[in-house]
């Protein structure tokens, strides 16, 4: 835990040289990085920084490190059950392997006491300012930025720091999404978004409907299916419901062994499409829809347990939503039925509230910034966003190697300005740019990534950036 | 990108790891000692372990798979044993200086790669390569020709001690050493060099102009790469943790690494 003592924490004292526009004074803090937030991607940010010899103050709205991954954060979505969707070497940060007698599929208790090892051993600890949330990130001349900050929840003055460059690694799976349906609000059943679904116990003994088909929906319609009275399973396509495990082997894990081998998309999807049919079979026998795409065309879906739970008709598939009634669900094909508990696994929308949406080129305010590499913005070449990417695959790997970049980015800046404004450059040019293969679009759709396209690009960049090859 | 090690984890065994701490825990960086080929965490046990723990270092020894008290695995490549390394060194309190001695360097050298070490010592490096055949057919003929057709590698007392270390308990180090892995010893001669290292450690390099197993150039060619010299400490053997003057390459380990300012700390 951090003490007043320690290096990392500003000194309102020192420094106060300028004032903000509103007249409040601000303390320079030099050379030192801001990072926001201190989840997986936040933690990786300060230590690679750290590791490039660069001063770093993280703010941390909660009390503890991991983020989303750690429960007891009230921003967090983990409910009891979650286990990792992408096998342990996906997931691991590529320089701090887990340890390698945990399961292929480690729990999220066992990832936050990763996180927590990691921020210890790296002793990052003394660089987080927990209980501190960003309230403001406002750009200044010479490109650095101000930084206001304040307890959490809002108590005691607010605080300004001006800082050399921003790491932004606010997440993006706190801020639910709630679709719009009508009568809505005249429905008398409970409603509830999955960010807030934590154990099975919600579940007992209801009519159940859960709503969406991504990870969280499976995993909580298989839960329902165990727990629940009846469950209805509503999904807006037919999807591919990939097992976890292919061969006796983590899917992920063949999958990979594929790309390394260079195998073409279709050539996969073909081999892919081939193999469910093998495992799982034919979907619609079931009364789930056919699927109107190919693999890979979505943020897979790793779910072993949804098809058993279908066929053992513990799971009722439906189709759309179309309209709430006070006592029942209108369906997309006129059927109605009446759940007690709406479950919306819908998703979440990235937010960056405290920064001008324009400064990361969201005009619209949509949640939808442009970015290069999903990380870097044109015009502001001292702000990064760390870890805004749905890869098919661990976030974490992705995440390090960005914070890499920009630290490698920050320190060339300093010996070399030519190759860093050249950075710059290529970020103008390419920002907005895809790293997967064509998927269907939708507002988690936009910033998913096919990992080894985006690695592999990032990686041509870190050596351009380096300026060899 | 690493897509073919992802697909492929490397599987889990049962490591020995040795560990000695100092009674007042002062914040100085954990030492991991990596033994060479043959032998295992005890060469390090024996000697240096509780040396750097009473000067205020927490010291931890592995053995290998296949050595020493870990479990058994004929077919072993350099990969494996540098994830060995690595998973040791990310379940230690804190970032760990990584040791490595004779072929372990090499297998440090590896790990340097995939884990970023506060700093990193080789100590008589054996960094592989067809240079190391020709020295080690020199120096003991009998003892390495079988290794080339998937046999033991062995090694004499005359190869790893000075005259100094007592006869009998020179026979009885000897007959502690185990055998490698037979994939990782052709790796040693064929094997790819090692990636950069991560993180930007310091390196020292220190050996013995006396070591019959790695020549003199063979160590300044070592300290070249990492960008120094090395340390000699004239008439020892190869083996300088077990040899008689053991304290005098361990203290300089310990000085150098109170000497040289951390990182960004």
């Amino acid at each position: 835990m951090s003490t007043s003592t320690d290096h990392g924490r500003p000194d309102p004292d020192a420094g106060t040289l300028a004032l903000t526009h509103d007249g409040r004074p601000v303390a320079d803090r030099g050379d030192t990085v801001c990072v926001i937030g201190a989840g997986a991607s936040g933690l990786t940010a300060v230590k690679n920084l750290k590791e490039h010899g660069f001063g770093v103050d993280c703010y941390e709205r909660e009390t503890g490190v991991g983020g989303a991954w750690n429960w007891r954060h009230d921003r967090s979505p983990v409910y009891g059950s979650t286990h990792l969707i992408s096998s342990r070497p996906f997931t691991q940060f590529p320089d701090f392997p887990m340890p390698d007698d945990w399961p292929d599929y480690p729990h999220h208790s066992q990832l936050l006491a990763y996180f927590e090892r990691y921020a210890d051993h790296f002793d990052l600890r003394s660089h987080i300012w927990f209980g501190t949330e960003v309230v403001r990130v406002e750009p200044v001349a010479g490109d650095r930025w101000d930084v206001t900050t304040r307890s959490t929840g809002g108590y005691g003055p607010e605080r300004t720091s001006r800082y050399a460059a921003v790491v932004v690694a606010n997440g993006h799976n706190w801020s639910p999404k709630l679709p719009r349906y009508e009568g809505l609000e005249e429905f008398r059943g409970e409603i509830m978004h999955a960010s807030s679904y934590k154990d099975p116990a919600q579940l007992r003994g209801k009519r159940v409907l859960v709503v969406g088909a991504g990870n969280t929906g499976c995993d909580i319609a298989v839960e329902a299916a165990q727990q629940a009275s009846r469950c209805w399973h509503s999904t807006r396509r037919g999807y591919w419901y990939a097992p976890k495990y292919v061969l006796g082997r983590p899917a992920d894990q063949v999958n990979d062994a594929l790309l390394a081998l260079r195998v073409p998309l279709r050539v996969r999807q073909w081999l892919y499409h081939w193999t469910l049919r093998l495992t799982v079979g034919d979907l619609t026998r079931f009364g789930l829809p056919k699927p109107d795409h190919r693999v890979y065309e979505t943020h897979p879906i790793a779910n072993s347990q949804l098809v058993y739970y279908v066929g053992h008709g513990e799971i009722t598939p439906v189709p759309d939503v179309t309209r709430f009634h006070p006592y029942g669900v209108e369906l997309s094909d006129g059927r109605q039925i009446d759940p007690e508990l709406v479950v919306f696994a819908t998703g979440y929308l990235p937010r960056f509230e405290f920064l001008d949406p324009k400064i990361i080129g969201d005009d619209e305010g949509a949640g939808r910034p442009r970015l290069w590499l999903n990380a870097f913005t044109p015009g502001h070449p001292t702000l990064a966003v760390a870890g805004l990417v749905q890869p098919d695959s661990g976030i974490f790997t992705l995440s390090h190697w960005q914070t890499v970049l920009f630290a490698r980015l920050l320190r060339l800046r300093r010996t070399r300005p030519d190759r860093a404004a050249a950075f710059a450059g290529k970020v103008e040019a390419h920002a907005g740019e895809r790293y997967s293969g064509q998927v269907k679009d939708s507002s988690r759709h936009w910033f998913e990534v096919g990992h080894a396209d985006y690695l592999r690009a990032v990686q041509r960049a870190l050596h351009d950036l380096e300026g060899n090859r | 990108m690493r897509g073919r090690e992802w697909a492929r984890p490397v599987r889990p065994v049962r490591r020995e790891v040795l560990s000695a701490t100092p009674e007042l825990e002062e914040g100085r960086p954990p030492l991991l000692f990596v033994p060479g080929f043959g032998h295992g965490a005890w060469a390090f046990a024996e000697h240096w372990l509780g040396h750097a723990a009473s000067r205020g270092f927490g010291a931890y020894a592995l053995s290998l798979r296949g050595h020493g008290g870990s479990g058994p695995a004929p077919d072993a490549t350099l990969r494996a044993y540098a994830h060995d390394v690595v998973q040791v060194a990310a379940s230690l309190p804190r970032q760990a200086v990584l040791v490595g001695h004779g072929a372990g360097a090499l297998v440090v050298a590896h790990a340097l790669a995939r884990y970023p070490a506060r700093a990193a010592v080789l100590v008589a490096p054996v960094l592989g390569g067809w240079g190391t055949l020709g020295a080690a057919l020199r120096g003991n003929p009998l003892g390495t020709l079988p290794a080339l057709v998937g046999g033991p590698l062995r090694l004499t007392r005359r190869q790893l001690f000075s005259r100094e270390l007592p006869e009998e308990q020179a026979r009885a180090y000897v007959s502690r050493l185990g055998r490698a892995g037979r994939r990782a010893q052709w790796q040693l001669l064929t094997g790819r060099a090692p990636e950069p290292p991560v993180g930007d450690p310091p390196v020292l390099v220190l050996g013995s102009p006396d070591d019959r197993v790695v020549p003199a150039a063979t160590l300044t060619r070592a300290a070249r790469r990492f960008g120094s010299a090395p340390l000699l400490f004239p008439g020892m053997g190869h083996d300088l943790m077990l040899d008689a003057r053991w304290s005098e390459p361990v203290d300089a380990i310990l000085d150098w690494l109170q000497k040289e300012p951390t990182p960004s700390a």
